[in-house]
């Protein structure tokens, strides 16, 4: 009886395999640095090359780091929702990632800053440390600077709804 | 003249396959460490090429990044180590053997097996018809 069923059954399991395959998406890699201290790091500020920017900036509040380049499309994107957050007094730094300082100063005249600091890595390298792999991305770090998540692609009212916000206010509770 | 061409071409190429080990001068046994672990490694942003042949643009930096390192003298280990603690293992192209790939290593043996019993049920019971 059962060797009767068992293709229907057999194309069931393949079915909901394939399902669950169409709403993966490989693109989106887990952080291996969640929970872990901010990789150190310290770069000429855009604004200020003199001061630079480094994990001490990052410490004693929660704050996000969002790694953008004036050559990546989504990271325009990104951006307006970034000056929505600042507006309401979320504390942003930014990564310029293999960016000209000349470029990307001129984009944050051009379409508003949102970031308190924005650390300038001209090689690319701190974003490696950071396990960077496409921009724009954001992190969010708590107030002893622990990376406590991180997004890829462009930050949305939903992503910052569901993922975000939930953490924040786990973690201003603890505190 | 077909085999000109194709002598044209192949020169054509040699340079590239040369050239792209040229930017790392290192010394032989460096050298072997080097390729092998590139071919290892899997570029993030094109996700079916590894670093060997990658040319994007994120796989050029972390060529250069493991470059720095085998220079330095550090082992596999303490490489693939440093990728895979900020990239996840996913960097690997073979995972390592460990609980969460414990399905991934051991599944296609299970598959093998239920191959085997089925088959053998098959042979079993024809076998039992052709007795009766």
């Amino acid at each position: 009886m059962i060797h009767r069923y068992f293709p229907l059954i057999l194309f069931f399991l393949i079915c909901g395999f394939l399902l669950i395959g169409l709403k993966l998406d490989p693109q989106k890699l887990p952080s291996n640095l969640k929970n872990k201290e901010a990789p150190r790091f310290s770069l000429p500020d855009l604004m200020n090359k003199d001061v630079p920017f480094s994990n001490s900036d990052l410490k004693g509040q929660l704050s996000l780091v969002n790694v953008w380049a004036t050559w990546c499309l989504a990271c325009r994107e990104d951006h307006l929702f970034l000056m929505k957050l600042a507006k309401q007094g979320v504390p942003i730094y930014g990564l310029d990632y293999k960016d000209s300082p000349h470029a990307a100063r001129r984009w944050l005249d051009d379409y508003g800053n949102p970031y308190i600091k924005v650390g300038s890595d001209i090689k690319g390298m701190t974003a490696i440390n950071w396990g960077v792999y496409g921009t724009p991305e954001t992190f969010l770090l708590d107030k002893r600077g622990v990376i406590r998540l991180k997004h890829v692609g462009p930050l949305t009212q939903r992503a910052w709804n569901e993922d975000f916000m939930p953490l924040i206010k786990a973690l201003r509770d603890k505190s | 003249m077909k085999q000109i061409s194709a002598i044209v071409l192949i020169l054509f190429f040699i340079p590239v396959a040369a050239a792209q080990y040229d930017i790392y001068p290192l010394s032989k046994t460096k050298q072997i460490q080097f390729q092998n672990l590139l071919k290892e490694l899997r570029c993030l942003v094109c996700q079916n090429q590894d670093l060997a042949d990658s040319n994007a643009d994120l796989a050029k930096d972390l060529k250069r990044e493991v470059y720095k390192q085998v220079e330095q003298g550090k082992s596999n280990q303490q490489i693939i180590e440093y990728l895979t603690s900020r990239y996840g293992d996913f960097i690997l192209f073979k995972p390592p053997l460990q609980s969460n790939t414990l399905v991934l290593w051991l599944g296609p043996f299970a598959f093998l097996l239920v191959g085997l019993f089925v088959f053998g049920a098959f042979i079993y019971s024809k076998r039992a018809s052709n007795h009766d």
